[in-house]
Parts: structure tokens; C-alpha cells; sequence
């Protein structure tokens, strides 16, 4: 559908925001907790800060939870009963406040989890009953890079509505897919007709620091760059990156089991721990931190292009941001960029 | 497909277990649920996971042939938590299994041809779905030759079966155990497996050679077969990866962009030589 443009004003986001609760939808946003900044569960607008960049965390928890009950189970001596999901009782959200940046990463997820029509049923309901109202960014730091992996501040893709704050404390509000036409159309009295605005005024000029062309054309053919080793002597292995990434799906599956009744679970895992690969026998095909480092780049910027058609990085930086080993995957790219080139 | 949930085993009851070798068992499994019976199909190569509910899954090949209906079979040996689990389990006791993953043997490919079966120890197990389907359509091929090798004659397993193919006239099987591993009565070979294989097998021609072993096995017998002048796309083997879902969500089992779950488990030695040297 083609985007409407349509002007909301503070005082009426506030409203919205207490129908949309009023009608059982759960409000996700950033909220200040432990003094940093986290999407989490609100009642109201007030509770939301606006004061962020990005959240420490990406927003993917809301709709691939850290932890999520695939079923339950009891069993007896001469029996098992597996007890299916009920999907249906996947509530609907609103993750408000999700910078465009968060709203692509879901892309990139949703590519791995319905790869080759193959459906996580859980994650795809999730997604289903998720409506994003995106807000652009209207300042970023030195590790954000979204327009360097086809992203911007600004950018419609993967929101249902966007907001961009502009005079006065009013929203340009977006309407970009159907699902936020519906809630436009249910409380048409909050959302007026717009007028002309330059929103480019109001976002941030995050500049392009690398040509993605030549990494997405390169990389594939550079799986023994020394690049690797040199990138990757830092690394501790802690697995931080891939846990605040927004399009980070890899997981393991484990049960919990309390004698006689349990569930079988996913939980989120990282490429960049030792034991992620590692065989019973011992045998360890990604040995070393720098195989581990060359799949996470890997993975994001050559395989998951060609298998999936998607690049698996949306230029957000959390993972720079949250290396306690100061890794900053901007300049990573930037340099990459320059040996594969060479 | 949208409604159902990937990650739901079916239930399966042990029908009876064999133990083949020290810590290794084979279970026969059939569904409890007849719907899901009828519903099951497979072919050759195939893998699945395997799960003690409550205690975890693990990752095994099918190892009955798609010819033997109404069950299906597993070789596992005890080595971690999930198959310490199993290790445990009796005949009657319900586990669970999802599945069939994965590509296939290409037998359909191969009728006319001279089949060589090249395998060592417990990696046998991968090796037995195709043998036996080919054996069941043996109208189809040439020549059946069986290479097995294990440490110790006490590891070499199926052993009723190996008797089996040992007095078929049609099968040609040639076993052999590791020096020192040989018992005062062992009447076959004793030496490495590349090593019998290039003392017994002379000819590449109109052959297809499908190896599965020990990766030290499978490095010094490629150089056996290729002396003997196969062509690396008529070299076939499975490859093998930690894996949590088998269905290429989970993440870990890729050798570059090649999903071993997906793409695999089944590749010519002409696709392994295209892998970087990540398995």
C-alpha cells in the first residue's frame, strides 16, 4: 500500500497509547531501567523515554523471547503426553518506540525463521500480532552505521507506523502497512491530516562509512583473509554481540524437566562461544575464537545474502556497544572492506 | 504448515534393542500413533533427532532402510547426556523422534553401476539404510562390495548382519579390524581401512564408492580411491555436525554457506572439495 501521512500529536500518542492498552494489547517501549535504556512492558506514555539512541538491548526479545516454551511434557513410567502450545494465546503487542534500525532486524529473523517454507509457527504468530510503531532517530553516535547496510534514520521499512518527531512536540506519523491502517482507522480522532513537512530535517545524517556492494560481493571469497585472525584477537568469547543483536536467531534447544512434568525450551545462543560446535567426541570445527569471529561476519554478510536474501546486519552498533572487549564492528566492516578489496 | 509446531516429536515406542558393540545399542522404534505411521516416509540417508523427553534430543541417521516398513531403526552409542539417556532406556519405554532431515543417497542414480561401501566403526550405522536398500532392489546394481574396519573385532557392529552379507553370494564383504584388535579366531583382515582397501580393491570402473568413517579414516582413504581413478562426483559420504533443530533455523551446523541439515548430509567428495575445511 502507498504510505499516508498523517500528524499526531504528543497528547494524542498518550491517548493511543491508553486505548491500545485498554483493548488487552501489551505496550512495549524503552523505559530507563539500571540506568540504561530497555524495551519494556508500559501502561502509559510517561513510563517511555524518548532520551535514547538505541536501547542496550534490540527489540527482538519481544517477539523471539530469550527463553521460549516450545511445550510442555509429563511423563509416567509406561507413558509421555506432550502438550502442545496454544498459539493462540500469543497476545498482541505494540512495540512502540522501535528505531527503523530494530524494525529491519525483524526482516532478517523472519527470513530464518520461515526459510524455505519452513514456519516456526511460534515466531511467525509472534511477529503476526506484533504491530511497530517505529520512531526515527534524530541524533546517533559513532557506532551506528545503518546507512552503510542499506538503512536510515528514517527509514520506513519493517514499521507499520513511523513517527518522526517534528515542531511542537507533534509526530509525522507514517501509516506504511495495513496493520497500522487498522489503527488509524480505529481512532481516526487522534490522527489529523498532515501538513507538508521536510522530514529529513528532523532526522539524524548518519554518514556511509563503507561500500556494502564490495564487502556482500567480496566476502564470500575471503574465507582464509588474515583478516580474521587480526579482527578477532580481542575477542573473550562472551557472546554479548550476538545477544543484543537485532537479527542474532541462532538458539539451542533444551529440556527442563522437574521429575515428571517439564517443557522442552529454545534459548538463545552465540556463534561465538566454544562449546557452540563442539562435537561429543571433543572435535570442534570452529576451534578457535578467530573461526568463531570469521562465521559471525560470515553469516551476516555472505550467507545469509545468498541463502536467504537478506543481509543479516542492520547497522545499529549495539554489539560495538556492548563488546567488553571494545570490538567496534563499524570499523571491522570499514577494514574489511579495504583488505577484500585489496 | 503454518499451524504446526516444528519442534513437536513424534512418540515412539522401543520395539527391541540390540546391543551391537560395547556402549552401543540399536533401538527399532514404531510409532505409537497410527496416523503418524502412515503418514511417515523416507529415504535413504536420511537423519532425525532423537529424544529421552525430559533429558534432550540428539542428532542420529536413520539407520533402517526405507524398504523395511512399519519401523524404523537407530545406532547411537553412549557418549553424552542425551545418549546416556537412551543407553538407559528398555524395550516397551517411549521416546521421541522428529524427522526425516535432510538430502538422500542418490540410489536411483546409481542402478547399473558396481556399488563399493567403504566404512569404519560406529560410523557404520550411517552406511546401513542405503546398503540395505540397495541390497532389497539388488536387481538394480552390479557388483556390491562391503569394506567394514573398526578397532577391535568387539567394535565392529551388526554383527548378524555382517554374517548375513558374509554368505550372500552377492555381496562381497571384506572386514578388517586395526592391528592388535584382532581376537585368536578373527578370520578376516587385519590392518587400516584405506590400507585393506588398496590391497583388496583394484578397479574404479562403472563404481560408484560411498565412505563413511572416522574422519582420519575418511582422510587417508580418498587418496586410496582417487589412486584407483574415482571420479570425485561418483565418491559419495555423510558429514556430520552438531546440530540442535535440523531443519536450518538453529545455526550451527553450516560449513560455510552449506547447511550440513539442510544441503547435507549427504555430499560428493566434488562438493566437499568445494567446503572450506569447517566440519
Amino acid at each position: 500500500m502507498n504510505i499516508e501521512n498523517k500528524l499526531l500529536k504528543q497528547t494524542s500518542l498518550e491517548k493511543l497509547i491508553v486505548k491500545l492498552k485498554e483493548e488487552g494489547k501489551q505496550i512495549f517501549a524503552p523505559v530507563i531501567k539500571n540506568d540504561q535504556v530497555e524495551f519494556a512492558e508500559i501502561s502509559a506514555m510517561q513510563e517511555m523515554t524518548e532520551d535514547y539512541i538505541v536501547t542496550v538491548q534490540s527489540a527482538k526479545a519481544v517477539v523471539f523471547p530469550k527463553v521460549e516454551k516450545l511445550f510442555d511434557f509429563q511423563t509416567t513410567k509406561d507413558n509421555v503426553t506432550i502438550v502442545e502450545k496454544d498459539i493462540n494465546a500469543i497476545p498482541e503487542i505494540v512495540l512502540l518506540g522501535a528505531r527503523p534500525c530494530d524494525a529491519a532486524g525483524f526482516d532478517a529473523l523472519n527470513a530464518i525463521f520461515t526459510w524455505d517454507h519452513l514456519n516456526d509457527n511460534i515466531f511467525v504468530e509472534r511477529l503476526k500480532k506484533t504491530t511497530i510503531i517505529g520512531i526515527s532517530c534524530s541524533k546517533f553516535d559513532g557506532k551506528c552505521f545503518c546507512t552503510s547496510v542499506n538503512g536510515n534514520p528514517g527509514a520506513t521499512k519493517g514499521s507499520d507506523i513511523l513517527l518522526t518527531k517534528i515542531e511542537n512536540g507533534n509526530y509525522l506519523a507514517e501509516i506504511i502497512t495495513e496493520k497500522g491502517q487498522a489503527i488509524v482507522t480505529k481512532y481516526s480522532d487522534l490522527f489529523e491530516v498532515a501538513t507538508e513537512v521536510d522530514k529529513k530535517k528532523f532526522i539524524a545524517d548518519v554518514p556511509v562509512k563503507f561500500d556494502l556492494k564490495i564487502i556482500l560481493d567480496k566476502i564470500p571469497g575471503a574465507f582464509e583473509n588474515k583478516v580474521w585472525v587480526k579482527q578477532s584477537l580481542r575477542c573473550i568469547s562472551c557472546g554479548a554481540c550476538a545477544y543484543v543483536c537485532p537479527t542474532c536467531a541462532c538458539f539451542d534447544i533444551q529440556d527442563i524437566n522437574n521429575g515428571h512434568e517439564g517443557h522442552r525450551k529454545r534459548s538463545w545462543d552465540s556463534c561465538g562461544f566454544g562449546l557452540f560446535t563442539i562435537h561429543t567426541s571433543g572435535h570442534n570445527p570452529r576451534e578457535v575464537q578467530s573461526q568463531r569471529w570469521r562465521q559471525r561476519v560470515m553469516h551476516k554478510f555472505a550467507y545469509m545474502p545468498e541463502r536467504q536474501q537478506v543481509v543479516g546486519c542492520v547497522g545499529c552498533g549495539r554489539c560495538s556497544r556492548s563488546c567488553p572487549a571494545d570490538m567496534n564492528l563499524k570499523e571491522h566492516l570499514i577494514n574489511l572492506a579495504e583488505e577484500v578489496a585489496k | 504448515m503454518s499451524q504446526e509446531n516444528i519442534y513437536k516429536p513424534y512418540l515412539m515406542r522401543i520395539e527391541s534393542i540390540a546391543e551391537e558393540a560395547p556402549f552401543v545399542k540399536t533401538f527399532r522404534l514404531k510409532f505409537i500413533n497410527e496416523e503418524d505411521a502412515n503418514a511417515f516416509t523416507f529415504k535413504t540417508g536420511q537423519f532425525g533427532e532423537y529424544s529421552v523427553i525430559g533429558e534432550g534430543e540428539s542428532t542420529f541417521c536413520i539407520a533402517s532402510s526405507p524398504t523395511k516398513k512399519g519401523y524404523i531403526e537407530c545406532t547411537f552409542r553412549q557418549a553424552g547426556k542425551v545418549t546416556s539417556a537412551l543407553y538407559r532406556r528398555d524395550v516397551g519405554d517411549i521416546i521421541g523422534f522428529r524427522g526425516p532431515y535432510g538430502n538422500i543417497f542418490p540410489i536411483d542414480e546409481w542402478k547399473g553401476k558396481n556399488l563399493l561401501f567403504i566404512a569404519g566403526g560406529i560410523a557404520l550405522p550411517p552406511m546401513r539404510s542405503v546398503i540395505w536398500n540397495c541390497l532389497d532392489l539388488r536387481e538394480n546394481y552390479k557388483d556390491v562390495t562391503i569394506v567394514y574396519g573398526a578397532k577391535t573385532v568387539a567394535d565392529l557392529v551388526y554383527k548378524e548382519e555382517l554374517r548375513e552379507w558374509e554368505h550372500r553370494p552377492d555381496v562381497n564383504l571384506i572386514t578388517t579390524v586395526d592391528p592388535g584388535g584382532e581376537t585368536p579366531d578373527w578370520k578376516g583382515k587385519i590392518g587400516f581401512v584405506p590400507t585393506v582397501l588398496s590391497q583388496e580393491i583394484t578397479s574404479s570402473d562403472n563404481t560408484i564408492a560411498i565412505v563413511c568413517g572416522p574422519p582420519i579414516m575418511i582422510k587417508f582413504t580418498m587418496p586410496v580411491l582417487e589412486k584407483l581413478g574415482f571420479k570425485n562426483e561418483d565418491v559419495y559420504t555423510t558429514l556430520e555436525n552438531r546440530m540442535k533443530c535440523g531443519f536450518g533455523k538453529c545455526g550451527r551446523c553450516n560449513v560455510g554457506k552449506v547447511f550440513i541439515c539442510k544441503d547435507g548430509p549427504v555430499f560428493t567428495l566434488k562438493q566437499l572439495k568445494e567446503l572450506p575445511a569447517e566440519y
